[in-house]
């Protein structure tokens, strides 16, 4: 069954609990979800309606109850803590809302910490190299070419998550998933973050999921996936999109 | 990498968490300090317990000793040659040391010695320990003419003299004894006959009394002076008797101010005291003569004295040894104790003391000479043996000190564990977001644990050059403290050292600094096990 679709990213009746007090509180009940290559897809959905959970799963930083994804057509869920870290540091790219940069590092540093994190002191003297020059290839693409040094809280928020999407994609992931880029950003500069995403899906043909609760935000995608209760209420294509 | 990176990050910008090293570094100084100083006392200890002591002592049970010390060196030379340096052969027997303070008798119970002046020196270090530099390169029982060293000889930093008295000890002082009280008795002499030719007309009778009261008063009573004890004797010859062979300068009429008595070496301790200032005050010096009461060899033993010069001091820095041992030519105690069998002519010894070649194994030949020579008889023991327990009791102080310290150490570690702790709550979010890079439970972990290694290495470190430097400098960092505080820190008069010793052992050392490293990483664990446990989405979501 699942080799037959030709998606990226493939999740079949996926279920998440949390405890919470004596019950438990379920978040998904049964998600279906699929996301194409080259595909840039929003999930919305209110506070509560498990989208971000939904995003967690699928960036393999959390395990789900049942239900299955599928990563290429390989099945993810169940791999071993292990595993997961690895498949998590080279197949995918994550964004936050609060942009979880590092404070200790500056910004290079922040971009080049994935890659840190995949190689052990040795490689790195051999990699770390050209590691450099690509993580400030990409900044300098978002513009930060003068401010490889400055440490996080020297930094704007709109950079901030600029040098955190740099960060996401200095792996060369497969997908970037992302949970409310803007939501901490004013409108203007919430709108440079999103031409920034709209630019990499296209030039560079990166499948995007990003999670947001605001219409106008998802709308810039190629189809917009409402969840609600736990549940995909509904799918739709956005036309406009393919006008832009 | 990215541990590496994190954690010098960590260091540099959590000064907090070094705040926790500072005990440690505190804890590593003491511990060196201490180590190095107890080291050094023992140390110091060791070399004065030794010091007059040779490494084995082969001693007889009884007083009178066995006979033919050379067939037993034979003996024991057989038994356990390979291992032998060199022996000498001595007598020891209780006894007591008189001698006179202005006009008052003092008495000290001592141990009296009878020492080979040629081959001691060869068992033991007691030849540096005298006042006299010639009698350090070759001991003499003569009185020497003037020379001994005013200064500690076994005192490096100063060169104060603490020891005027010494000046014109020996010949010189002997002189002036004798002429002072001979000058005394003119005094007196001439005080009377002022007075009686004041009292009464001179008659032909006093004439005659007067002559022969000045004979007896030119010989002097018997407690002005103790040479004046032999001068006594008449000076008509007397017929040959092979006793009075034994002091030839019996029967002949003696010039104390040319001739001595035996000579003897008593300890330091035994005829000075050190006052206030630091000056060591004698009551007897070379050149003085004493007496000495000890038993014969016989069953039971009587008591007879003699009366000797004393020749030098020696100064073992060992109070126990420098107020109670005082040494004689061994061949001179035999004699006037009776050792000396008159048909064999052979000597008694009661100990034969044997020095071991470099790297021996005391023990090892203490056992095999225990196996050959009765213990019912002979009795063998090193030189550790001798002053087991207060040896024990200095490892002991050592070892409990150690652990209190340690203890410190310890507590530091707790430090380290709390702040550690609170780290990783303030980490939470960074850890979930290295997480969310990929990072492994045991990569986050290893953030921690090597920022614990780092930490302890940052804070031996520190421990090191603190404690090296206080133990290098510990009498330059005394003398400030005094002139700081006004308070005398270390009295050398008690100690009977000039200067604090410090011995650093770079073993010991290493030690402190693996086990300070290895606490800081110990109680680094469990805060480390906590953030490796972390669930990632509950760290992201921590603010």
């Amino acid at each position: 069954m699942s080799d037959a679709l030709p998606g990226l990213l493939r999740v079949r009746n996926l279920r998440k609990s949390y405890r919470s007090g004596d019950g438990r509180l379920e978040v998904l009940r049964g998600v279906d979800f699929d996301l194409a290559r080259g595909e840039f897809v929003s999930v919305v959905g209110q506070s509560g309606s498990g989208k971000s959970t939904l995003l967690h799963l699928m960036g393999l930083l959390d395990g789900a109850d049942s239900g299955e994804i599928a990563l290429d057509g390989v099945r993810v869920d169940g791999l071993s803590t292990a595993r997961r870290d690895r498949l998590r540091n080279t197949c995918v790219g994550m964004v936050f809302q609060s942009y979880h940069l590092l404070p200790e590092l500056d910004a290079i540093e922040n971009v080049l910490a994935p890659l840190m994190v995949r190689h052990g002191v040795l490689e790195w003297l051999r990699v770390g190299g050209s590691a450099r020059t690509r993580a400030r290839l990409l900044l300098d693409r978002f513009g930060l070419g003068g401010r490889l040094h400055h440490k996080p809280r020297q930094l704007s928020g709109g950079e901030m998550q600029r040098v955190a999407i740099a960060r996401a994609l200095v792996t060369q992931p497969r997908v970037l998933l992302a949970d409310e880029p803007t939501g901490n950003l004013d409108e203007a500069t919430g709108a440079d973050i999103l031409d920034t995403l709209c630019e990499l899906n296209r030039a560079d043909g990166l499948s995007i999921v990003l999670v947001t609760h605001d219409a106008a935000v998802a709308r810039r995608a190629d189809r917009i996936v409402r969840l609600a209760a736990g549940r995909v209420e509904e799918a739709c294509h956005v036309a406009s999109r393919m006008a832009g | 990498m990215y541990k590496l990176l994190l954690c010098w990050r960590y260091l540099r910008t959590r000064w907090i968490a070094l705040a926790s090293v500072v005990s440690v570094t505190l804890g590593v100084a003491t511990m060196i300090v201490v180590n190095a100083v107890m080291a050094g006392f023992s140390y110091e200890m060791q070399t004065r317990i030794h010091g007059i002591l040779s490494d084995l002592v082969f001693e007889s049970h009884s007083l009178s000793g066995f006979q033919d010390p050379q067939w037993h060196m034979d003996e024991i030379r057989r038994a356990a040659g390979d291992d032998i340096a060199g022996m000498t052969s001595t007598v020891a027997v209780p006894a007591m040391l008189n001698f006179q303070v202005r006009g008052q008798w003092v008495t000290r119970q001592i141990m009296f010695i009878g020492i080979d002046e040629a081959t001691h020196a060869q068992v033991s270090d007691f030849g540096r320990y005298l006042q006299h530099p010639a009698n350090r390169t070759q001991l003499s029982f003569d009185l020497r003419d003037g020379g001994y060293d005013t200064v500690d000889s076994q005192q490096t930093e100063s060169t104060l003299p603490t020891r005027p008295a010494l000046e014109g000890a020996g010949w010189p002082h002997r002189r002036m004894r004798v002429e002072r009280e001979r000058l005394w008795r003119e005094k007196l002499e001439a005080d009377r006959r002022a007075g009686e030719a004041a009292a009464a007309p001179t008659r032909s009778v006093d004439k005659q009394v007067d002559a022969v009261l000045a004979a007896t008063a030119a010989d002097g009573p018997a407690d002005t002076g103790p040479a004046a004890a032999d001068a006594a004797a008449t000076s008509a010859p007397k017929p040959a008797d092979p006793f009075r062979q034994a002091r030839p300068e019996e029967g002949t009429r003696m010039d104390p101010a040319r001739e001595q008595f035996t000579g003897i070496v008593p300890g330091i301790g035994l005829a000075s005291f050190r006052d206030a200032s630091g000056i060591d005050r004698f009551l007897v010096l070379p050149g003085d003569d004493v007496k000495v009461t000890f038993p014969t060899a016989g069953t039971p033993p009587k008591a007879v004295s003699d009366t000797f010069t004393v020749v030098d001091f020696y100064e073992s820095k060992m109070s126990e040894y420098d107020s109670n041992f005082v040494f004689v030519p061994i061949a001179a105690l035999q004699r006037m104790r009776g050792m000396i069998d008159p048909q064999s002519g052979l000597a008694s010894v009661n100990s034969i003391q044997i020095k071991l070649r470099e790297g021996a194994d005391l023990d090892r030949v203490r056992d095999t000479l225990r196996k050959v020579f009765p213990a019912d008889m002979y009795a063998v023991a090193t030189w550790r043996d001798k002053q087991g327990p207060l040896l024990a009791a200095v490892d002991m102080e050592m070892s409990v000190l150690n652990i209190l310290l340690f203890l410190i150490i310890a507590v530091a570690g707790f430090g380290i564990l709390a702040i550690f702790f609170m780290i990783v709550v303030e980490k939470t979010r960074d850890i979930g977001i290295l997480k969310s890079l990929g990072a492994g439970a045991s990569g986050i972990a290893g953030i921690f644990l090597g920022y614990g290694l780092f930490l302890g290495l940052v804070g031996a470190g520190a421990g090191l050059a603190l404690g090296l430097g206080i133990a290098w400098n510990i009498n330059g960092i005394r003398v400030g403290v005094e002139w700081f505080t006004g308070q005398r820190v270390f009295d050398p008069s008690i100690y009977y050292f000039y200067k604090i010793p410090s011995i650093v052992h770079p073993l010991t050392v290493a030690w402190i600094i693996v086990g300070a490293v290895g606490i800081a990483v110990a109680s680094s664990v469990l805060p480390a096990l906590r953030a490796a446990r972390l669930h990632p989405v509950e760290a992201l979501r921590h603010e």
